[in-house]
């Protein structure tokens, strides 16, 4: 049977994908930033999954205006990195697991959330940066994501996006997806974005350190309790943007523990301000 | 029934909700299309003939070429989609949201570096904070104004 070991949950900034890309990581400015992942890299050497559940947003690339659907489940066998404008990101290409994928997406609408199925898309920063995070600079060419993964759409760009309740919920239905599946597979969950920042108007460039580590506080010791909070604390407590939060709560809600298992050990936490616009935060979490 | 909007006494935010997104289409679909190359450098070599393709309307037109992204967000814009003019432009999205406090890119950068803009004050319309539309522009552009 496929079992979900682990949770990942971390920022996605472009910026920290362009200084990757562009070897900037040792500058006085990004270090201390990439320092908080030393651990987390080693951690996906020692735990290595077979297949990556990635929780994260399109940010008006893949979905235009054409077409915005709340969670969007990637059944491809692969997708490309995407032009965001800036060309491409020099990174593997990634693999898909159609046949986990579909599994779950059947028994997930069967729970009665009404995922949207997408066999083509192009992944951008909000996929591809939390891979780089934890798996380090490779190839484009050469090298491959150690993993296949199974991208996970959330909107967050049209208000309003789902509530924090409907992802902790939709978590749980997750799991109990990905415990169904005959396989043994060793899954990993990842919720990504976030944490504080606004990219718009007179109010840009705001963080809030205490609301945001509060809030992880919550997350791990209490996500029922978490999962409660308001959208309209987000944006006034953590910026428009920091509502990307709530799809930590995705990730969160397919934990052992929500489902009477026991509570998860926490590996690895790390805040830092600021990457660009972001206060980026990041744990991790494994069930035991 | 009036839909339920408790977002809007947040100083110097504009949500992108169903109502801007309506108001917004052509002029967020437009920046879309310069997800394409050839688009980018047909854009480049005639901004207005390029606009003049578009539905939109001309106040969303006139708000692009003056590159003020909060007009541009006031007429619907969305910053996600926005984001493809600034990268035609060759910006970073830094240098893009700073721009919409009227602080120069070193003042927002070191802004960012000293841990951000905080949120007190800045919660709700008639605090006191420097997000308050009394007190804009920000930085240096103050004393100027």
């Amino acid at each position: 049977m496929a079992r979900i070991t682990a949770s990942v949950y971390t920022s996605h900034v472009p910026a920290i994908g362009a200084a990757m890309d562009l070897g900037k990581t040792h500058e006085p400015y990004w270090q201390p930033l990439f320092k908080g992942y030393d651990f987390s890299k080693q951690w996906m050497k020692d735990n290595k999954p077979d297949v990556i559940f990635l929780v994260y947003n399109d940010h008006a690339t893949a979905f235009s205006l054409d077409l915005i659907p709340t969670f969007a489940i990637g059944t491809a066998a692969q997708y490309q990195p995407a032009d965001e404008g800036w060309g491409p990101r020099p990174v593997p290409v990634v693999q898909g697991h159609p046949a986990l994928a579909s599994h779950i997406a059947q028994s997930v609408i069967q729970q009665d959330f009404d995922l949207t199925i997408v066999n083509k898309m192009d992944v951008d920063h909000g996929l591809t940066v939390p891979l780089s995070l934890m798996c380090g600079e490779l190839d484009p060419v050469r090298d491959a994501w150690p993993c296949p993964v199974i991208p996970f759409a959330v909107n967050v760009v049209q208000y309003p996006v789902p509530s924090g309740q409907r992802c902790f919920a939709l978590g749980q239905a997750i799991r109990k997806a990905v415990e169904s599946y005959d396989e043994d597979l060793n899954v990993h969950i990842w919720g990504t974005g976030g944490m504080s920042h606004q990219l718009q108007g007179a109010r840009a460039g705001l963080i809030n350190r205490e609301w945001d580590n509060a809030w992880l506080d919550q997350l791990i010791d209490d996500p029922a309790a978490c999962a409660r909070t308001p959208h309209i604390d987000y944006v006034r407590e953590a910026g428009s943007e920091g509502i990307e939060l709530v799809m930590w709560l995705i990730a969160r809600g397919a934990m052992a523990d929500v489902a009477g298992g026991a509570k998860p050990r926490l590996a690895h936490r790390f805040y830092h301000v600021p990457a660009s616009n972001t206060a980026v935060g990041h744990a991790i979490l494994e069930n035991v | 029934m009036a839909l339920e909007k408790p977002y809007l006494d947040i100083p110097g935010t504009i949500i992108f909700d169903a109502e801007q997104s309506r108001k917004g289409y052509w002029l967020n679909q437009f920046c879309m299309s310069l997800m394409k190359a050839e688009n980018r450098e047909r854009f480049k070599a005639n901004e207005r003939a390029y606009l003049d393709e578009w539905p939109m309307s001309e106040e969303q037109k006139q708000a692009v070429l003056a590159r003020d992204l909060n007009w541009c967000m006031r007429t619907g814009g969305n910053i996600y989609f926005l984001a493809k003019i600034g990268a035609t432009d060759g910006k970073s999205f830094q240098q893009m949201a700073g721009s919409m406090t009227g602080m120069t890119e070193e003042e927002y950068r070191h802004m960012m570096i000293n841990g951000g803009r905080s949120v007190q004050g800045n919660r709700y319309l008639g605090e006191d904070g420097d997000a308050q539309p009394n007190r804009q522009p920000q930085g240096a552009a103050s004393r100027k104004a």
